[in-house]
Formats: C-alpha cells, structure tokens, sequence
C-alpha cells in the first residue's frame, strides 16, 4: 500500500530540496514555497496545536485525535493522512476480523471509537442495544441518499431513522491461487472438497461464525443464515472434519496469500481485488451454490467520545471525490452513483468488483439472527478450540 | 510508653502496607470476584451475562478439554524445553565466562526482552513461513516443508519467547554457587562430570524451580503465540477464553473457564513451590 501514499504525498523529497534553493535564492515567494510544498497547510495544522501556536485557524472544535473501528486492509491509508492534513485530527485505525468481536467491545464498553464499520445484517441489533446513534444527517451534507442504491443501503435505517450510511457492498467468494491449485474451485461443496485434497494444508477458512459457518451451510445445501440445530450439527461435522486440513482460521489472509503460504482462502471482494491486482494467479469466484453479498456501513457508537471528529471524518468519506480514492485502493463496489461516475473504466469493468447480476442470484445477505444467535457462537467456539 | 510505640509501628506499617493491599483489592480481588459471579450466571440473549444461579457453565467445561490439554501438555513440555536450552547458557555466563564481559553477556540476554513480544513472534512468522526456513530448504532440494501453523512453530515461540525468564534464576542461583565446593569436590576425586550432577545441579536446584515454575504459570495464559504461530489451530485456554469473551460473547462459560484455569495455576504453583523449597532445604543441610 506504500506506493498510494507515496502517490498522494504533497512533493517529493527532491523536489522540496529544489523549492527550498529556489527560496533561498529569492527567486520565488515566501507564500509560493509554503503553497507548493505543503508546509502552509502543515504550518496551519500545528497551529491548532494548543499551546504551539496562541491561533485559532480552524473552525469548531474536533480536537486532536479520533479513532475509528474498520476491516484489514479496507482503507487508503493516504485518506487518514490526508483528513489529519486537513483537520489536524489524527486518527487511530483499530482492525477487527468480525462483527461479532466489534459488538463484543461495544457491550463491554470504553471502546473509544468515534466511527466504525459494521457490516448490514448487525445494524437492527446495535440499534435494539441502543449501541449507536441515530445520525445527524445535517452534520453530513455530503451524503446524499438520492443518489444511493436502495438494494444495500436500506438495512441502515430502522423505524425510519437513519442509523448507518453505506460504505460499499461486496461479496464473500473463493480467492483460489490457480498456479498451486489445479482442480477447478467454483463452489463452496468443492472449496470444502479442495480443502481436504489438493489444497490439504494450504486453505483457510475465516476467523467468523457468520462466513465460515455460512458457507459450510451453503456447501451442504443450507441457507447461509441457517440457525436450525440439525443443519447447524451437519455444518459442525463438516467444520471439524476439516479443520485438521486447514492451514489457519484467520480473516486477515491477505499476508498468507500473498506469500503462498495459503493457496485457497475464503475472501471478501475487496481482498479478491487487491490480491488479483497485485498477483494475477490469484482468482476471486462466487460459489454457484451460494453465498454472501453484503454492504458495509459507517456508523457512530453511542459512547463515541469526540462525535464531532467522527461526522468530520465521515462527511470527508462521503465526499464523492474522497470516496473514488478509498474504492481504487481497496477494491470494493460502491453504492454510489455519484462515485461510480468517477471510477475509471478498468475498474468499473472488472468482474471482480462488479460481478454480472446473474452471479449474484444465489447470494444471500446475512440476516440478524445469526449475530445473536447462542447456537453459531457456541459452534464457532467449539470448532476452534476442537 | 511501649504500648504508644507498638501503636505508631502498627501505624507505620499499615501505611506501608496499604497501597499493595489496596492495589491487590481492587485489581486482583474484586474482579476475581465479579468473575465468580459471573460463572454461575447466564448468556443473555444479545450475548454478555444475565443474573442466574446455575452450574450449567461448568458442567460445561468438557467440551474445552482439547483447549485445557493443549495447554497442561504445552506449557510444562514448553518450559522443560524452555529449561533444557537455558541451563547451558546460564551455566556458561555464570561459571565459565570471563567476569569482564559477564555483564554485557547477561545485558545481551536481557536487552531482546525490551522489544515487544508480539513484534518478535511476528519476525517468527516470516521466518517460518513460505519464504523463510521452507524457502531456504527449498534451494536445496527439501521441498514443501511446513512450519508455521503447527505445533511445533509454537513450541518454538514459546522456547524463545521465555527463554530470558527462565535463564535469569538460574543465572543467579549458579553466580551464588561458592567457588570453594567445587575445589573441594575436585580434590576429593570427583571428575567434572559427578562434580556437576553432585554438587553445582542440586546447588542450582532453586533457581530452575524458580524457573520452571515462573514459565509454566505464564504459559497456562499464553494466548498470543499460538495465536500467531498456530494459525488458530493450536488452543490453548487463553485462546479459549478470548473466542467466549470477543466472539460468543458468553462471560459466564468464559468466566467458568477463567476460574478453573486459576484453580489449576493455583495448584501447580503450590506444588512447584513445596518441591522447590523441600529440595532446597534438604540440600542445604546435607552440606552444612
């Protein structure tokens, strides 16, 4: 990812060198060098540092620091730096590897985010909880529902309120690395047959009930949001006969992959598309008996501490011109039709991302019971530590 | 008057004393007791704990048992492998190192410990993965080995990861051994070899107790390494515990375990520290 914050980066270390000669030459302005390296909005940022510089140059008090919850590898690390430039508000990324483990911290309490990403089926729960807050849309008029697809943005508004604005959608399908694995993998039943033949020692399976457990569902001929106790055993018996084969329960694959240390992985979109771009080998494919499609959201904990930095940062992110950026990097659809206008064309044409609606038909979104239900979490737990 | 100065000595020491009670209270005890609690309590439906009184939890406990036996077989064979690695090193910077340079050697035991532990078991995780060691045997000619992910690349993180804390005791029970002994030994016809298993070992005794003991109780609430290097295959309790907590969000059946995994460390250190002080004792008299 360094080459996109490197891309992003004011000026250039030579380049700087050069302006400072032009500077110190006295062949261009004070002003011009500030303006052209950087160092006047730098300059601007420290001085909202209490203490540094007595100047109030920023408008409304967002602080110091803020700190958001999100996915492994989901951002452009050059937007948070480019927020900070902008607001001289730093921000802490925290990553997590399920819902599941983000409602956990929320129910415990002093989290300290002011802004995190939960995936559509978890909403309705963190709003029965009374874990988030209803948005003030008036805090963010750079997001404009108008122009948003109904299909994966309407799990976030309950009883009419607007919990959760959409970050994007996707997919969980198969990343399959066609130069170690030759056997064609375009379900679920032959992920889990894969898994325990060719690819035996080198596939992984998700670190959340909702996938991995959703999936062996699927490969069994359940729903994916199964929560009955006999296709929940089924699933079970599946699972642990595999987990022996398995190289790692992980969600946070792309380090295996990358290194083919795994060879097969259960993979969001986003991930499918970073790995295929960076390593063509590696094929992203929807089980053709099932599956996943999801749409993620941004949402405000209750007891977010700094709430004006977390409508800050999210006004910021639905800025169609900030978003396009964050979706070249991170690979994932949008629910944008503004954004969709400024992705460029080899993006908006990969299969990858944006898949033909028929390949989507047998996908399903997660539903909410399975976030709470006692049955998958105990499963889960039992999988692991067997 | 006595009695006016025993009052001011109680007095003084229960200032003293205070703030460690007091920390031991309120970090140690009160949550060892909401955790009691809580083991006899509930799931609510949303996950977390609801007000119950029931032994369901522990009864329970079974379907853990591959976790609690990774865990009773790992960290003792951890910390025995732990031992067997260390002694020669703390016999080598104790008795045969140049006391000039001793106490650089000894820093150079210490110093990796200031680096987080969780950077240096990351290192290990490119180190056994596919470009690392399996890379290396790959050149020549020993292919597709696999290291990372299995019990073994465990037991290594766990030997390296603990390796200072058991070398340290042993260190200073060997650096206290009196010089005069083993002359004495010697002169008395015993060849290096008996020397060592008759005088310098059970001189030492204390301090691999000491060791072994310290790393074995760290180990019972290893969560990290095997995270790491098992891939989340290889489960130990504290792996466990963290799934029931941050996933199935079931305090009560992850407090049920928490309270057994102390019964247990509780027992293991009694028994570790009556061994350590009966073999420490004996020896010291049979010399005098």
């Amino acid at each position: 990812m360094t080459k996109w914050y490197r891309e992003n980066a004011p000026i250039t270390a030579d380049k700087l060198a050069d302006e400072l000669m032009r500077l110190k030459r006295g062949s261009v302005t004070r002003r011009h060098f500030l303006g052209v390296t950087g160092l006047g909005l730098a300059t601007a940022v420290l001085a909202r540092q209490p203490g540094l510089f007595n100047s109030a140059a920023f408008a409304g008090d967002l602080g110091t620091q803020m700190s958001i919850a999100t996915w492994p590898n989901y951002h452009d690390p050059a937007t948070f730096e480019a927020f900070t430039a902008a607001t001289g508000v730093a921000v802490e990324v925290n990553v997590f590897g399920s819902n599941e483990e983000m409602l956990a911290k929320l129910q415990a309490g002093g989290t300290g985010w002011d802004l995190f990403v939960p995936t559509n089926y978890t909403i309705s729960t963190y709003v029965k909880l009374g874990l988030i807050d209803e948005l003030d849309m008036s805090k963010l008029p750079n997001y404009d529902p108008s122009t948003e697809n109904p299909r994966f943005t309407n799990e976030g508004i309950v009883d009419g309120k607007t919990y959760a604005v959409p970050k994007n959608w996707g997919t969980t399908g198969i990343a399959v690395n066609s130069s170690k694995i030759k056997t064609p993998v375009t379900s679920w039943k032959e992920f889990f047959d894969v898994a325990m033949a060719e690819a035996d020692g080198r596939a992984m399976v998700h670190d959340y009930q909702l996938t991995t457990i959703g999936n062996a569902l699927v490969s069994l001929g359940y729903s994916f949001n199964s929560v009955k106790p006999d296709e929940l055993a089924k699933a079970e018996e599946l699972l642990i006969k595999v987990k022996p084969h398995l190289y790692a329960i992980n969600s946070d694959y792309q380090p295996s992959m990358r290194a083919t240390d795994a060879w097969m992985t259960m993979c969001w979109t986003n991930d499918g598309a970073q790995l295929n771009r960076d390593m063509p080998e590696i094929q992203f494919v929807l089980g053709k008996d099932g599956g996943e499609i999801w749409s993620d959201f941004y949402a405000i904990p209750k007891s977010a501490a700094n709430k004006a930095a977390g409508y800050a940062l999210l006004n910021y992110l639905m800025t169609p011109e900030n978003a396009v950026k964050e979706h070249i990097a991170n690979g994932a659809p949008t629910t944008d039709s503004r954004v969709l206008k400024l992705l460029p064309a080899d993006v908006t044409s990969n299969k990858i991302v944006y898949p033909d609606e028929a390949a989507l038909t047998p996908l399903e979104f997660g539903a909410a019971v399975t976030l709470t239900d006692p049955g998958r979490a105990e499963l889960m737990a039992r999988f692991k530590s067997a | 008057m006595q009695a006016a100065m025993n009052t001011k000595r109680n007095l003084v020491t229960a200032a003293l004393v205070a703030p460690a009670a007091a920390w031991l209270c309120v970090f140690l005890v009160l949550p060892f007791i909401a955790m009691l609690v809580f083991a006899f309590g509930e799931r609510a439906p949303e996950g977390g704990y609801q007000a119950a009184f029931t032994f369901a939890q522990f009864a329970n406990l079974p379907t853990r048992a591959a976790a609690f036996w990774n865990t009773l077989v790992l960290a003792p064979a951890g910390a025995l492998l732990c031992l067997l690695v260390a002694y020669p090193v703390a016999y080598y910077l104790a008795v045969k190192a140049n006391p000039r340079y001793r106490l650089i050697l000894v820093s150079l035991v210490v110093v990796p410990f200031w680096t987080s532990l969780l950077v240096r078991t990351y290192a290990w995780m490119y180190i056994l993965g596919s470009r690392g060691i399996p890379n290396l045997l790959a050149m020549i000619g020993i292919e597709d080995v696999r290291m990372l992910n299995t019990p073994g690349a465990v037991l290594l993180g766990i030997v390296y990861g603990y390796l200072p804390l058991m070398i340290m005791p042993i260190y200073v029970s060997l650096e206290k051994l009196d010089r005069r002994l083993l002359e004495a030994s010697a002169d008395l016809g015993a060849k290096p070899v008996s020397t060592f298993f008759g005088v310098t070992l059970p001189l030492s005794l204390p301090g691999v107790m000491t060791g072994v003991a310290l790393v074995t109780i760290l180990l019972l609430g290893e969560y990290l390494i095997p995270q790491l290097l098992g891939g989340g295959k290889v489960f130990f309790i504290g792996n466990a515990l963290v799934d029931l907590f941050l996933q199935s969000r079931n305090w009560p059946f992850g407090s049920a375990i928490a309270v057994t995994l102390v019964a247990v460390v509780v027992v293991v250190l009694m028994v570790a520290m009556r061994i350590a002080w009966k073999v420490a004792g004996t020896r010291q008299v049979d010399l005098v």
